[in-house]
């Protein structure tokens, strides 16, 4: 198999937290503690979890947004943080992002035409190249025209989420990471943005690294889904079998807590709701981040982190239960 | 005669500044029951909840229209007679519940606070009443949880403590304006479970106004669909999701990826977007974006019940041809 476009490698993210205090050890934030994926080229991967999971500040570290503490990021073969300065530029035009916000994403003082511009003029492209570039960006996420010289407010919120994605098409990136890039659209603009990425996506061979709360949303979009929870990975595999079986406690939770949208299913549903909120993630205990809300904990959970297993092709789990269960042994057994 | 419904809304209309932006809403809601306001942003279903809490304000003003609370008409804009009323017989909980609590109190002093400022309770008697309600809403250890700040509480917690202080005084009406858009789908679960657990246990109806129609499945027992202002279409929850009849509320549905559907492939969209308040089109407001429109949509179709009885009711000339879209 080809070498994979973007990997990241035991990616560990801590943020000291201000005590007020001058001296001793400052308490941190493991927001995101031990990551492991690898995204391949034309391949979309979703990463899905609960606010505080470490789904966002995993994109923010791979575009150089937040510290890496830790660990390891990869592109194209090269080590991230061994690139030079004019080399780091370069990555810029193969890696973009898409965030929530196109109102904030936008300069409300700048036209259509020049927010799309912009990063063609901070990497040298003329003016009359930049023209017809534009031009076609604009037709290509399928904005009129006409719109070139309309200001942000001028716009719909669909609108403005086609700019932002034309301005991160503009350097004609390989990467792009779209960090709940639909979740302010209202639902029938959500559905043409979705199908403008899925379009690009064939038309130029791209990948996205597609972070998002809404898992019908990346059930819809994704190859592959990584599961996130207090700053790892406890679940990984390809769209199709995690939904049809999903391994880890969580991801069994999260799905069915998703509300279906037709009134008998939702209605027939039997499973109790994940009890409990997500623990302060500065009281992470040392064992499985779970532990806290897991139904199937044993004893043991709370000491011994569960190490990630590939139980079938593609599908790795971290939980000692279901390890045990699939593989007939677990840390737990070993160690206990 | 029927018993009187808990809350009755006739051709309720609320403008800012010379555009009309709630046009001729009519619904009722009956006792126990939780009726859902569905609709896009700009729908209008927002302002209407606000306009019957007698909530609006600055520019914007109910124009038209009357709004009884069992079988009592309520004088939305009159502030002083609206005051007695909210926290009592009509509650209203946000979708922001961190900002929606006050940071500097306790929590348990907010949930026993409506108690105490409509003289209904002594503090003693409202504090060991809020903590009771802070149990029922399924907050654990709540005499602890109590004298804690919203700070020191989640976000799925916050929401809990509007609940229960939106509950204490029993209303006779609870407005929920999307009450779980901010929180975690595993939250939202424990919410929504709690909201229907409420219907069944207590008096209290309910309004929730929500743009998420997994919500809608999972709770409401009536819906209206909201477009451009309007009500375009009020069923039963069942009958809408499995015949609806506007073609608006049939084509949102097909835009929503399923969690059993193909994927990967396009999905149904609503062409266009909706258009600003200032440029409705005359006649249907759906009919610039509506597969279906004709000449006829030009004039303004009057909401009439569609099928048998008188439950079902949608906005459209072509409703029989509804069926064969999406």
């Amino acid at each position: 198999m080809s070498e994979p476009l973007l990997s990241v490698k035991g990616l560990k993210v801590h943020f000291p937290v201000a005590t007020g205090k001058l001296f001793g050890e400052k308490p941190v934030v493991r927001a995101v503690d031990g990551v492991d994926f690898t995204l391949n080229k034309g391949e979309t991967l979703g990463i899905v979890g609960e606010s505080g999971c470490g789904k966002s500040t995993t994109g923010n570290a791979i575009l150089g947004l937040a510290p890496v503490t830790e660990g390891a990021i990869h592109f194209d073969g090269r080590n991230v943080a061994a690139l030079t300065g004019r080399e780091r530029q370069a990555l810029w035009r193969d890696l973009q992002v898409v965030f929530q916000d196109p109102v904030s994403a936008l300069d409300p003082k700048r036209t259509i035409g020049q927010s799309i511009a912009e990063p063609l003029a901070i990497h040298g492209v003329g003016k009359a190249d930049r023209r017809a570039r534009v031009d076609e960006l604009m037709e290509l996420v399928g904005l009129r025209a006409g719109q070139r010289d309309r200001y942000p407010n001028e716009l719909s919120g669909g609108q403005r989420q086609r700019v932002v994605i034309a301005r991160a098409l503009a350097l004609e990136p390989r990467v792009v990471i779209c960090d709940e890039a639909v979740s302010a659209l209202d639902v029938s603009i959500q559905s043409q943005v979705l199908n403008l990425l899925l379009r690009l996506q064939r038309d130029l061979g791209l990948s996205y690294l597609f972070i998002s709360h809404d898992l019908s949303v990346v059930r819809h979009i994704a190859d592959r889904i990584a599961v996130m929870y207090l700053g790892t990975v406890v679940e990984e595999a390809p769209t199709d079998a995690l939904f049809a079986r999903p391994l880890h406690p969580y991801t069994e939770a999260l799905l069915s807590a998703v509300p279906i949208p037709d009134p008998r299913a939702e209605r027939a549903k039997t499973a109790r709701p994940l009890q409990g909120d997500v623990p302060n993630p500065m009281e992470m205990p040392p064992g499985c981040p779970f532990v806290a809300r897991c139904p199937l904990r044993e004893a043991g959970c709370d000491v011994i982190r569960p190490a990630p297993v590939e139980v079938a092709p593609g599908h790795r789990l971290a939980c000692h239960v279901r390890e045990r269960e699939i593989t007939g042994a677990s840390a737990l057994d070993t160690t206990g | 005669m029927a018993e009187a419904k808990t809350l009755d809304i006739r051709n309720l209309s609320i403008g800012v500044g010379e555009h009309s932006v709630v046009d001729g809403v009519d619904f009722s809601i009956g006792q126990r029951e939780i009726v859902a306001l569905v609709g896009e942003s700009g729908s209008g279903k927002s302002l209407t909840a606000l306009s019957i809490m007698g909530l609006l304000s600055g520019s914007v003003r109910q124009t038209d229209g009357t709004a009884t609370l069992e079988g009592e008409q309520l004088d939305l804009g009159n502030d002083t007679a609206m005051q007695k009323l909210r926290g009592t017989s009509l509650s209203m909980i946000f979708q922001e519940p961190v900002a929606s609590l006050n940071p500097l109190l306790s929590v348990g002093a907010q949930v026993a606070e409506s108690l105490i400022v409509h003289g209904r309770a002594t503090k003693a008697d409202a504090w060991d009443r809020a903590v009771g309600m802070l149990r029922d809403v399924g907050i654990p250890a709540p005499e602890q949880r109590a004298r804690q700040l919203p700070s020191e509480l989640s976000g799925g917690m916050c929401q809990r403590v509007m609940i229960a202080s939106a509950l204490i005084a029993e209303p006779r009406l609870l407005i929920a304006d999307e009450p779980t858009t901010a929180l975690d789908v595993t939250i939202q679960a424990q919410i929504l479970h709690l909201m229907r657990r409420l219907r069944d246990e207590t008096d209290t109806s309910v309004l929730i106004i929500t743009h998420d129609m997994g919500v809608v499945a999972s709770v409401a027992d009536r819906v209206c669909v909201m477009y451009g202002g309007r009500i375009v279409e009020q069923a039963e929850v069942h009958e809408l999701f499995a015949a609806p009849r506007h073609p608006y509320t049939k084509l949102l549905l097909a835009t929503i990826p399923r969690m059993d559907g193909a994927r990967k492939t396009e999905l149904f969209s609503i062409s266009g977007m909706v258009p600003d308040v200032s440029a409705w089109p005359e006649g249907c407001r759906f009919r610039t974006r509506c597969p279906l429109a004709t000449d006829h949509c030009a004039s303004r179709p009057p909401l009439e019940p569609v099928g048998e009885g008188n439950d079902h009711v949608t906005a459209c000339w072509h409703s029989d041809k509804v069926e064969g879209l999406a």
